[in-house]
């Protein structure tokens, strides 16, 4: 079994200005998302200003890695070079209730056939992309035990 | 102070289409298909094409204000617009830019359009080839979430679960515009009828609510409508066609990043829907035809119901073939065919559906119709409606 939920081929994630902690967090197997020092509150995804209190001043909390699935969607069709023969596959959203309910877009760790409930907690799972250059870690998920 | 309004101050007055194509069909360049368009629409409206004075488009069009203006030989360029936004939340918007130019005077005589020949260029159904990526496709792409149906799916998912919605009722709708393609000629699926037993059988897409006949076609062609003011619509040679009411924009943060809208299972019409009826001083039970764009059918089912046209407690009861056809249903919608089975337009087809409709020439017609919503494309962000009307309505 190949230790990445996709096959390789697909787009990497560019490290930009905005967003360099979060991977930093990742490799490291840590969740690490926006918190806002003026107001104490988390956003997600990562913008330069918090849209609740209009600080610039964000910071990067660890926050823990569980959640609950808020939607859900299983493509067949297969919209990438990489993804042929490779269909199909689950992409959750999951909603972290500890962290002012941010979502994050991932990929479920299932039978491709599995059911998928709404609410279903969930744990992320830190995926490695060592020989990509640079190196960069996905964060997938698999309900929680 | 005067109200603030566009209701029955501009009047579409002529209306053009090219031959619509399969994606890679047209033996056209995009451009040239534009200029047939905004030709077409110029001779619906009896005018001289130089008079145009104003262009307003969406989607990112590559036909250039400018280019036409040069084309064309326009005697003064006065109004150039881009509604932002990708595909067709803009369709209406467009339209409203336009009106409001005319409106305000700083145009007279103003086209919306849209071409598209997408077999020139990129695919829509296809995802990025880039190596890396940055945005919010960093946090999207890598999980293989590159392609416009994907990047809505979600929302659909979870509105159906929540509200009981059963796939049967986006097989109504995707059935209702092939019905009324069937009878349009310049419809692309014309001779390609769809039936039950084709559609369950049609391949998935994206479980659990996109079967390939949920998804719209890609297509070669452009359309394009001619704003005028209301006054001088009387003078032209179709019984003219009121703006009513329209809207554009999007709730509380509907675009907020990596799909952390708060109110995010939503076509994003919440605020959009009610600002135009309120301009339109009207209602969705007014209207006697709807014309919704269809990007994908989950996204009609979620325009409805934010129109107000459908109750999502009742919808696997309203959205049913026999009450969205026309002439009789109870709703007849998507009347020529609509992007699924017209033609992708990005929904200018729709427009002109409707100004059919009230002139009374459409292939499919409802008899007597007075008021046609237009609901522009759902999900994306900012995105758009109107609502036009006869002489009657105003």
């Amino acid at each position: 079994m190949s230790s990445t939920v996709l096959p390789a081929g697909l787009p990497a994630p560019a490290i930009e200005p905005l967003t360099g902690p979060y991977w930093e967090g990742t490799r490291a197997g840590r969740l690490v998302i926006q918190k806002c020092r003026g107001c104490g509150r988390h956003q997600w995804g990562p913008e330069w200003i918090c849209h609740r209190c209009h600080s610039f001043d964000l910071d990067w909390a660890e926050v823990a890695p569980r959640g609950r699935i808020w939607s859900w969607q299983r493509p067949h069709h297969p919209v990438h070079g990489a993804l042929a023969g490779h269909t199909p596959y689950t992409i959750v959203l999951v909603e972290l209730p500890h962290a002012d309910n941010v979502r994050m877009v991932g990929n479920l760790i299932c039978p491709p056939d599995a059911e998928v409930e709404l609410g279903a907690a969930v744990e992320a799972v830190f995926e490695p992309h060592d020989a990509a250059d640079p190196p960069y870690t996905l964060v997938q998920w698999r309900l929680a035990g | 102070m005067s109200e603030r309004t566009l209701r029955g101050k501009v009047a579409i007055a002529g209306v053009g289409e090219t031959i619509y194509y399969r994606h890679g069909q047209s033996p056209d360049a995009e451009f040239k298909l534009a200029l047939q368009a905004v030709l077409a629409a110029c001779s619906d409206a009896g005018i001289d094409p130089r008079d145009v004075d104003g262009f307003a488009s969406y989607g990112g069009d590559r036909s250039e204000a400018v280019r036409l203006a040069a084309a064309l030989g326009i005697k003064e360029l006065r109004f150039s617009n881009m509604f932002w936004g990708g595909g067709g939340g803009g369709v209406c918007g467009a339209v409203a830019n336009a009106a409001a130019a005319v409106h305000s005077g700083m145009a007279d005589c103003v086209i919306a359009f849209r071409s598209l020949a997408q077999g020139q260029f990129a695919r829509y159904g296809r995802g990025n080839a880039a190596a890396a990526v940055g945005g919010d496709d960093a946090f999207l792409a890598p999980y293989g979430l590159m392609s416009p149906a994907q990047r809505f799916a979600m929302k659909i998912t979870r509105f159906m679960t929540d509200n009981g919605i059963r796939h049967e009722a986006l097989r109504a709708i995707a059935m209702t515009s092939y019905h009324h393609a069937q009878s349009n000629p310049n419809a692309v699926m014309r001779g390609r009828p769809l039936d039950e037993a084709k559609y369950d059988a049609s391949r998935w897409i994206i479980e659990p609510f996109h079967r390939l006949f949920d998804c719209c076609q890609e297509n070669d062609g452009a359309a394009a409508v001619l704003v005028v003011p209301a006054d001088r619509a009387k003078d032209m040679p179709h019984r003219p066609v009121y703006l009513l009411g329209t809207a554009q924009g999007g709730h509380h943060r509907s675009a907020a990043p990596v799909h952390n809208a708060p109110d995010y299972a939503s076509a994003h019409f919440k605020t959009v829907a009610r600002n135009m009826w309120e301009m339109a001083k009207l209602g969705p039970k007014d209207c006697n035809v709807v014309q919704a764009y269809e990007n994908f059918t989950g996204g009609v089912l979620l325009s409805l119901v934010e129109h107000g046209f459908v109750d999502p407690r009742t919808a696997n009861e309203e959205l049913v073939l026999d009450r969205l056809l026309a002439p009789g249903g109870a709703m007849p919608m998507n009347t020529s065919g609509g992007n699924l089975a017209e033609c992708y337009m990005h929904g200018l087809e729709m427009v002109n559906e409707a100004v059919r409709q009230l002139r009374g020439t459409a292939h499919n017609q409802v008899p007597g119709a007075e008021v046609v919503a237009v609901l522009g494309g759902p999900m994306v962000t900012p995105v758009s409606s109107l609502v036009v009307g006869t002489e009657a309505t105003l």
